[in-house]
């Protein structure tokens, strides 16, 4: 075991996964010889050399389209979108091909292919560097999107999304790189050293794609949530005193409608949290198949907290943000309604 | 010098690369071990922190070698413009070619303090970050002459369609110094209500189009900014601007391709100052020899331009701001210079190129050489340099102060949280007004 950081994490699991198996290959912008904006991806060159980590052009269909021939032609990229506000450009590549390919040839061709993007928030970031783009993924048939919410999950679910074989959207909430957010962005800074999920082995393991944690057992509420927000989530149990159940969905897609079904029947009560805009996000998704699957166990109306529906401002960031505050006052309204 | 172990070394045709990398192993499932000879190619910079950065090598043509072609050249006939320099300012500080004697010394005069101005202010705001007053900054350090020279060749009505790093353009102008740092600071007075990120100005009336953070896409849009004023008919024209590493996104070739069907009125400009963040112009540039040959594929005039030469800069400038409103069509300018400063406050050059490398820089300050020109001419001295930058220097600081009255991003006034569910649609929508209504403003 070793003391990581989310970045460590990340970076641990990609280092795990070239070194096992050599068609696992890492480019992206800025990611060879300096490690990546964020260091994600440091020391690898020097590792495994510039034909198995390097440099691309600043071109993001350029990097999905070369992922996805590869793919095709037996390796395993893993490439590094710089944030998921500027994988704009490779849309098309990711949800009119990568998405369809082994459904339009009938398993003939595949797409073992990662695409990791920092997402979300917090960091005085603006418009282009905020965004929560995950519905964007989980409304598209054939992808796979993964956010975890700490250091442990982040390599497990790493490398089972590198060895999966379809393609994987890996969403790293930027927020949480270098500690356990909750919201509180006027208190110092907490590390991931003093948190029990910033224990991750040194080895190879995997957390599989589609299982959910509870973060938090209880009984009157279900917070249904992923990513920064399952910080929040604590944070906001931990100030109102309600007996919260805190599932982190840890993947979106697929989703663990075990954990969600179990959950919600026993608490009869449910508050859905993400980060990013309200409008079709993926909290409306979650809504569903709540009334769909629990309408009978309910005993008050499903409720959600989320971004606004506006570009993320820059200096009304934490008017913007869901904090534990929005988060607590959810709570209450659904606890009190008979 | 190599990064890793299976770097072959050779060098480039240009001289300038080093060859890259062998491929690993055929991966498994894809026929087993490699049998043949195909091997990645991995572009790498000559220099790598640690290393002595040496530019003798750097072909620099001689100024005033490069001859100029009548706007209305036949794009065929100056293809060699897209691989040379065209330079102004020799050595001595002398204008020498058929580029020069373009401007007055008053006008000279003017574009020595607009980069004055440009400096001081990015020094100023720099600090401004460090010391918390907001959260980001860019410095156009060393590039200076670029954005300051274009925006004298344009005329009023004209639109910008600028990057982050063309602070100049509004520099140059009598857009409120103040106004800028309000912005940076998102304070009361924030002309864009604290939305936009530090320096991603914008003003119509200026002539410079909304900053996007999304690299490229500006490209594009002043392309058919330009078409529009040929559908119309009227006199105006545009200037898309790129970075060297952003030529590599598709709205760069979406740009070209646009520009040369409808010989739209534009100037697209790429301002090559070697570096995107911590990648090497190679990496966009591949195997071509120049970012300008990008144009000539798509039969648009194409020329190379000293960037640390203001005169140089403002000639080839006002040449293709010229031929777009002849009706001649769009040129593509490729500007050599070199970024002196980090790409950012979030960036740390010293991780990936040597620390000497920008003073070694062959094209030298865009300032000084400027200055040493002016001097030369008997113009100006260092007296009056001194006293230029003082007045400048006092300036920004009369500025600063005025903006801190009206706050700093974390304290004093600030933009009312209710105006960031503002502007999103012409009228705020029902959804909008609800969700409003619940954040309590
Ligand atoms: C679509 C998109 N991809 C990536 C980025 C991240 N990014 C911001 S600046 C930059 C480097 C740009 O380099 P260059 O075009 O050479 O301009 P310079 O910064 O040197 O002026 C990158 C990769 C972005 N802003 N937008
Ligand atoms: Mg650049």
């Amino acid at each position: 075991m070793a003391r990581m950081t989310m970045i460590e994490a990340v970076r641990s699991a990609m280092d795990v996964s070239m070194g096992r198996d050599d068609s696992v290959v890492v480019y992206g912008e800025d990611v060879g010889y300096f490690g990546g904006v964020f260091r994600c991806t440091q020391g690898l060159q020097q590792k495994y050399g510039k034909a198995r980590c390097f440099d691309s052009p600043i071109n993001e269909s350029g990097i999905i389209g070369t992922a996805i021939g590869m793919a095709v032609h037996g390796m395993r990229p893993c490439v590094e979108i710089q944030f998921a506000d500027y994988m704009f450009p490779g849309y098309d590549q990711l949800t009119q091909e990568a998405a369809r390919i082994r459904y339009r040839s009938n398993g003939d061709f595949t797409v073992p292919m990662t695409v990791r993007m920092p997402t979300g928030g917090g960091i005085f970031g603006g418009q282009t560097h905020s965004q929560s783009p995950e519905a964007l993924f989980a409304h598209v048939c054939g992808l796979k999107t993964v956010i975890p919410s700490n250091p442990y999950d982040a390599k497990g679910l790493l490398i089972a999304s590198i060895e999966d074989d379809d393609p994987v959207i890996f969403l790293e909430p930027k927020r949480l790189y270098n500690g356990p957010f909750d919201g509180h962005h006027d208190r110092p800074i907490t590390p991931w050293k003093n948190h029990e999920l910033g224990e991750v082995p040194e080895e190879y393991y995997r957390i599989p794609l589609g299982k959910a944690a509870v973060r938090r057992e209880g009984n009157d509420v279900t917070i249904l949530t992923y990513g920064t927000m399952v910080h929040v989530a604590l944070a906001a149990a931990e100030e109102t005193g309600i007996d919260a159940e805190i599932i982190d969905l840890r993947t979106i897609l697929p989703l663990d409608f075990d954990a969600i079904e179990e959950s919600v029947r026993k608490t009869g009560r449910c508050v859905i949290v993400n980060e990013a805009t309200k409008t079709c996000g993926f909290a409306a998704e979650l809504m569903s198949i709540v009334a769909e699957t629990c309408f009978y166990h309910l005993e008050a109306p499903i409720r959600r907290v989320t971004g606004w529906d506006t570009p993320y401002p820059h200096s009304q960031e934490w008017e913007y943000f869901p904090g534990p505050k929005r988060v607590g006052a959810a709570l209450l309204d659904v606890m009190e309604a008979a | 010098m190599s990064m890793s172990a299976d770097d072959e070394g050779a060098p480039d045709r240009d001289g300038v690369e080093r060859a890259g990398a062998r491929l690993a192993p055929d991966p498994k499932g894809a026929g087993g071990k490699a049998q043949g000879g195909l091997s990645l190619h991995v572009p790498e910079p000559e220099f790598r922190p640690g290393d002595t950065p040496d530019f003798s090598d750097v072909p620099i043509p001689k100024a005033g070698s490069v001859r100029k072609p009548p706007i209305d050249v036949d794009e065929a006939d100056i293809h060699d413009l897209a691989y040379s320099i065209i330079r102004v300012l020799n050595r001595e500080g002398e204008a020498v070619g058929e580029w020069a004697d373009m401007l007055t010394d008053g006008e000279l005069i003017q574009g020595l303090r607009d980069m004055l101005r440009v400096r001081a202010f990015d020094a100023r705001m720099l600090m401004a970050q460090r010391q918390g007053k907001t959260s980001f900054y860019m410095q156009a350090l060393g590039e200076e002459a670029i954005a300051c020279a274009f925006r004298k060749a344009l005329k009023p009505g004209d639109m910008n369609f600028p990057t982050y790093r063309q602070q100049g353009l509004l520099l140059s102008t009598d857009y409120p110094m103040v106004d800028m740092m309000n912005q940076i600071y998102s304070n009361g007075a924030d002309p864009l209500r604290g939305r936009q990120l530090p320096i991603m100005y914008s003003s119509k009336r200026h002539g410079f189009f909304t900053i996007s953070g999304n690299l490229a896409t500006q490209f594009v849009q002043a392309v058919g900014w330009a078409m529009a004023s040929a559908i119309r008919g009227d006199d105006k024209i545009a200037a898309g601007w790129i970075g060297d590493g952003s030529t590599a996104e598709n709205d760069f070739h979406s740009a070209l391709v646009f520009a040369s069907t409808y010989r739209a009125p534009v100037v697209l400009n790429i301002v090559n100052n070697q570096w995107a963040i911590s990648t090497f112009q190679g990496i966009a540039r591949g195997g071509a020899a120049t970012f300008a040959a990008r144009g000539l594929g798509f039969g648009v005039p194409s020329l190379r331009v000293d960037g640390n030469d203001y005169l140089a800069v403002y000639a080839v400038s006002k040449w293709a701001i010229d031929r777009a409103r002849s009706n001649l069509g769009p040129t593509l300018i490729e500007f050599v210079t070199y970024r002196a400063g980090a790409h950012s406050t979030s960036d740390d050059p010293s991780g990936y190129r040597p620390k000497q490398e920008s003073a070694k820089w062959p094209l030298g300050d865009p300032v000084e050489r400027l200055k040493n020109h002016l001097i030369a001419k008997g113009v100006w001295s260092e007296e009056r340099h001194v006293q230029a930058a003082a007045e400048i220097e006092s300036e920004v600081v009369q500025a600063e102060k005025q903006a801190e009255r009206h706050g700093t991003l974390h304290s004093g006034d600030k933009p009312p949280a209710r105006e960031m569910f503002e502007d999103v649609y012409a009228e705020t929508p029902p959804h909008l007004i609800r969700q409003r209504q619940e954040a309590g403003y």
